[in-house]
């Protein structure tokens, strides 16, 4: 199965409309999810806040915000994002980051910055109180029982005493276990340690790659690390990253650059063609085994995410190589993931 | 003659024993649809605001998590950004604790949240905290009781410097701030907000609460139960705003309150006490009287007579709820008023614990809320309804109206913000 994705970031944008416009758009065209990248350090909006502001105004696509592990309180992250998954109803996503510059430190002043491989390491700290957190109640914890006067059955809620190198949680969460039982956690497995976090706590990691060669290396990679860590490797999908300027009419315009794949810019892998070219280059990487699928940021969010719906998508449908409608309402059910059992629930049986 | 108009704003009815959870009427604590109808019916009635609760940490009881009431609830900024979506006028103000959060980090989110709902965001600062819900923070629980307010109040001046560090024309500024709580320098992310800083809520009693609100605070919400205590009150914080230069209009005072209709004066009243009732099921009797007493009086019958030993002060009995005052006195008054009525534990604790009610008629009720106002005991109420999600379609349907026709309440709303319909001015540019 593809799975396709899209970055609605766009400058200096603060009210809600121009978000709900382009996640509209983005789920006309069945994809799986849309990310908002998020920093304390440029300007723009709490990423989490206006995909929540975004939720009712959809109905199916996945909503994955950007929220850093590094300054922030782990006990509030998993609180809002579990509550993104209840206003969304199973729509939630996460995209984990981290914040390593000393400007970004200084809006705190709390702590100095720190090395990206010390903060990543920290992130997968979060990333597993997190989960124990949404998993600190049981699915079936609230109970209304009225002859004892019991709302909960506590038994079914559970601290989960985390002690990590920077911080400790005693829980339970505030909130009840959301309704895929963990949101989507979404890496950039790009770099050293961000990818070994990747491996062991993401359910979709995002490669920028220039080559076909290179993404796949990375996905094997990325797949035997999250064996090693115990993980089954076909719960992890691994997406291409490519910022792509489709201004390019139907097809290549650059000349010599006619159905080639991205090239390195500043900004990351760049896609620069036509529709068309970027659906044959989608094609081609998925049928080829290179990757599970894309995550594409527009250059020009509203011309290009028209042309990658309109355009790329529906060639892709039309060619029978991606859905055309939604089949489950989940985040996790677009990219085929099962919702994760309990850790703390005794397993009963087969009831 | 041109009538002051009450304000109205609405309670989620969340983690305590206010909910009657299990009427059959009662439905999910959680999903969004709870929320969604709360908020549109506030918003059908021209509330000013719908208003959200926090607790950091379940609440425990003889080392257990407590069971007895609704137990769970969402993340309010979140929840309040998808309510700005089905909702166009209605005030979304959240509780946010000022110990356990980071003013750049803060100030941040309620700004978005004004941007994203136009103008209609609100913030009650709370400061109560312990080294309990600390637990759950990288910051622990170090921060001693008397350096919550300071720390609020720096806290709130810090984020005022924030959303007012952006140039008229949208450009940022850089930003420092040097104090006792905070020393953090950068630049803020957004624009000012549409209300230029989001309306600031005070829930505390003491007199570092009625102070901080007299000097920061746009709205109070209170707890005065009779219009004697509530007159004292409204005076008293009324009075304290001059030292800050500020008017009497300058800051709502609004008391959270229950409201029980019925078609007769009597029919209210049986309503009321079978709601209390469901309040205080016979565990719940027990449980209030053990953190009184401090004790574990399992072994005690809810439908007989109260203890008659003396409380002992046991601190890590009860853990996550505000403490009560001196438990020797309570005791005492309990015990007289159980022998006084001839009451049993049960019926003590629904007599002294009794929420403040409005209970009557609609016209009855309207005529109350009138009162509390004409009299100065109040600018408004916070209504507490005891039911999700249906709570307030009842007022809304019968009470608003009645009001309306009086005069003593809107009939539409003017403006956009929820500034605008506190009628409070615009807060000055640093
Ligand atoms: C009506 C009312 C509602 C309150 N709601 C909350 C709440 O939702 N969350 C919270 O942490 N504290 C809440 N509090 C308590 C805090 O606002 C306050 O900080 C605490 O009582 C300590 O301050 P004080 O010593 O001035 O009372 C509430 C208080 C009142 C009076």
């Amino acid at each position: 199965m593809l799975h396709l994705s899209v970055a609605v970031d766009q400058p200096s944008a603060y009210d809600a409309a121009s978000y709900v416009a382009l996640a509209r758009l983005a789920e006309r065209g069945g994809l799986d999810f849309v990310t908002l990248d998020d920093s304390f350090a440029r300007p723009g909006p709490d990423a989490l806040a206006v995909l929540s502001r975004v939720a009712p105004a959809t109905t199916r696509i996945g909503l994955v915000p950007t929220v850093t592990t590094t300054h922030t309180e782990p006990f509030h992250v998993q609180a809002a994002v579990a509550t993104l998954d209840w206003v969304s109803r199973g729509r939630a996503g996460w995209r984990l980051d981290v914040s390593t510059t000393e400007g970004e430190a200084r809006l705190f002043g709390r702590r100095h910055a720190a090395v990206a491989d010390a903060l990543w390491q920290e992130a997968g700290e979060v990333a597993d109180v997190a989960a124990k957190l949404w998993d600190s109640w049981e699915d079936d914890a609230e109970i209304r029982d009225v002859p004892t006067g019991r709302f909960i059955d506590r038994d079914k809620l559970h601290h989960v005493d985390f002690r990590g190198t920077s911080f400790s949680v005693k829980g339970p969460s505030i909130v009840p276990r959301p309704p895929q039982g963990h949101p989507v956690r979404v890496v950039d497995a790009t770099d050293g340690q961000a990818r070994r976090t990747a491996a062991r706590y993401a359910d979709v990691a995002l490669v920028r790659a220039v080559s076909a060669g290179q993404a796949a290396a990375v996905r094997e990679e990325l797949r035997s690390q999250a064996a090693e860590s115990g993980r089954d490797p076909d719960a992890l999908r691994v997406l291409a990253s490519l910022l792509v300027d489709l201004c390019a009419g139907e097809h290549a315009a650059e000349p010599g650059h006619g159905g080639g794949g991205p090239r390195p810019s500043p900004q990351g892998p760049l896609y620069r063609g036509g529709p068309v070219d970027l659906a044959e280059l989608i094609a081609t990487w998925h049928g080829q085994g290179i990757v599970d699928g894309f995550h594409l940021t527009p250059a020009e969010p509203l011309r290009d995410l028209e042309r990658l719906v309109n355009g790329t998508v529906a060639l892709l449908q039309h060619r029978g190589l991606f859905r055309t409608f939604y089949p489950g309402s989940t985040l996790r059910e677009h990219l085929g993931l099962s919702r994760p059992a309990n850790q703390y629930a005794v397993t009963k049986g087969t009831s | 003659m041109s009538r002051r108009q009450m304000h109205l704003a609405a309670h989620f009815p969340g983690v305590n024993n206010t909910t009657v959870w299990a009427d059959p009427e009662s439905k999910s604590q959680i999903e969004f649809s709870s929320f969604e109808h709360l908020a549109r019916t506030a918003e059908r009635g021209l509330f000013d605001f719908f208003f959200l609760a926090e607790g950091l940490r379940l609440r425990e009881h003889k080392g257990r998590i407590h069971d007895l009431d609704v137990v769970g609830r969402p993340e309010s900024i979140t929840v309040l950004s998808a309510l700005a979506a089905v909702t166009e006028r209605l005030g979304l103000a959240a509780t946010v604790n000022a110990t356990f959060n980071e003013p750049f980090e803060l100030a941040r989110r309620f700004a978005t949240l004004d941007h994203l709902s136009g103008g209609r965001a609100a913030w009650n600062v709370v400061t109560s905290s312990d080294a309990f819900t600390g637990e759950n923070f990288r910051r622990g629980g170090y921060l001693d009781r008397a350096d919550r307010y300071t720390r609020a109040a720096e806290f709130l001046d810090t984020a005022r410097e924030l959303w007012d560090s952006w140039t008229p024309d949208g450009i940022p500024r850089p930003f420092a701030h040097r104090g006792r709580h905070f020393d953090i320098a950068g630049e803020f992310t957004l624009p000012r907000p549409p209300q230029g800083h989001p309306v600031v809520i005070q829930a505390g009693d003491s007199d570092e609460g009625r102070e901080f609100a007299a000097s920061a605070a746009d709205v109070v919400f209170s707890r005065r139960s009779s219009l004697e205590d509530g007159r004292a009150f409204y005076a008293d914080v009324k009075r304290r705003l001059a030292k800050y230069g500020r008017a009497p209009g300058d800051l709502k005072i609004m008391p959270g309150v229950g409201v029980v209709l019925g078609d007769t004066a009597a029919e209210a009243q049986e309503r009321a006490a079978e709601i209390r009732r469901q309040q205080t099921s016979p565990q719940t009797a027990l449980l209030t009287l053990e953190q009184i007493w401090g004790v574990d009086l399992s072994s005690y019958d809810p439908d007989g007579p109260l203890p008659d030993i003396d409380p002992v002060v046991d601190p890590a009995l009860t853990q996550g709820r505000t403490r009560r005052g001196d438990t020797v006195a309570i005791a005492e008054k309990w015990r007289a008023l159980s022998r006084e009525k001839g009451l049993s534990i049960r019926q003590t604790v629904i007599e002294a614990g009794g929420r403040q009610f409005f209970i009557g008629t609609p016209e009855a009720v309207a005529t109350e809320l009138e009162q509390f106002v004409r009299y100065e005991a109040a600018d408004g109420f916070i209504l507490v309804p005891h039911l999700t999600p249906g709570g307030l379609d009842e007022f809304v349907d019968r009470v608003v109206p009645l009001l309306q026709e009086r005069g003593a309440f809107r009939t539409e709303y003017r403006g956009s913000t929820l500034r605008s319909h506190l009628g409070l001015p615009e807060p000055v540019r640093n």
